[in-house]
């Protein structure tokens, strides 16, 4: 399993404003090794966030997403929103994090 | 023509069968565009989009630098006044064109930042579909340090 993702939701007038940052090589499959070896393709392609377990934003990567990627989105919504993000990447690993909207 | 409707009844029994079992999420279920990601110029991505290159909107804006130092975090916002149901992100000069497809709900604003690779100097697209219409925003964008390869 990979490293958590940092989830940061704050709420003002209404409006949550939510950053995220995954941890991910997000490999191209266009970089070499020392030894000239290809790196194989490897990274996040789905995205989804759910806030009360409602889609709220879902995103499509291709390769050319930096690594570690950042997201900042904004909904409709309250203080006290549980927000639940989920990746999937090329290998089928998956990850899951839980934040709060404060 | 039966035969074609047998396997198609197969395949779509054996991709929900898939889901109920975990083995593809409901993430996964919502398909990801092999074609469009794999489109290696704006055309080919315009294509799977089924769209012939938008109108430019004033209404959208389109944040990033003019300069990019290093090509391999490229800061990149876009929003819009208009309700965007959908919006792209297409590095023209990328080996993939497209960088980023997000889908935006009703409750969702307008409203996305991220961060791209670029490869090279480039002109960068920002797409975006709303009341069924894509329309668009560019910028060039221009890179000191290329983001892609050795």
């Amino acid at each position: 399993m990979s490293d958590p993702m940092r989830i940061r939701a704050t709420e003002k007038d209404g409006i949550v404003d939510v950053k995220i940052l995954m941890k991910h090589d997000m490999e191209t499959g266009l970089r070499k090794d020392a030894s000239g070896q290809a790196i194989p393709a490897w990274f996040i392609t789905h995205l989804y966030v759910k806030a009360q377990n409602k889609e709220v934003f879902r995103a499509h990567f291709g390769s050319a997403v930096s690594k570690d990627p950042f997201l900042n989105f904004k909904y409709r919504g309250a203080k006290g929103d549980q927000l639940m993000v989920h990746w999937t990447d090329t290998k089928g690993d998956e990850r899951a994090d839980e934040a709060l909207v404060v | 023509m039966n035969q074609q409707r047998r396997m198609l009844l197969q395949h779509g029994s054996l991709f929900s069968l898939m889901a109920s079992a975990g083995l593809i999420s409901l993430c996964q279920a919502q398909e990801w565009n092999q074609a469009a990601f794999s489109g290696k110029n704006v055309a080919d991505v315009l294509r799977t989009f089924n769209t012939s290159l938008p109108e430019n909107s004033e209404a959208i804006h389109f944040n990033a630098p003019d300069i990019a130092e290093n090509g391999a975090v490229v800061p990149v916002g876009i929003s819009t006044t208009l309700k965007a149901e959908q919006i792209a992100i297409l590095v023209e000069k990328n080996p993939n064109t497209l960088a980023a497809h997000f889908f935006l709900p009703e409750d969702t604003e307008s409203f996305v930042v991220t961060r791209i690779k670029m490869a090279e100097t480039s002109n960068v697209y920002a797409f975006v579909k709303t009341s069924g219409k894509w329309l668009m925003a560019q910028k060039e964008i221009k890179v000191t340090l290329g983001g892609c390869g050795g």
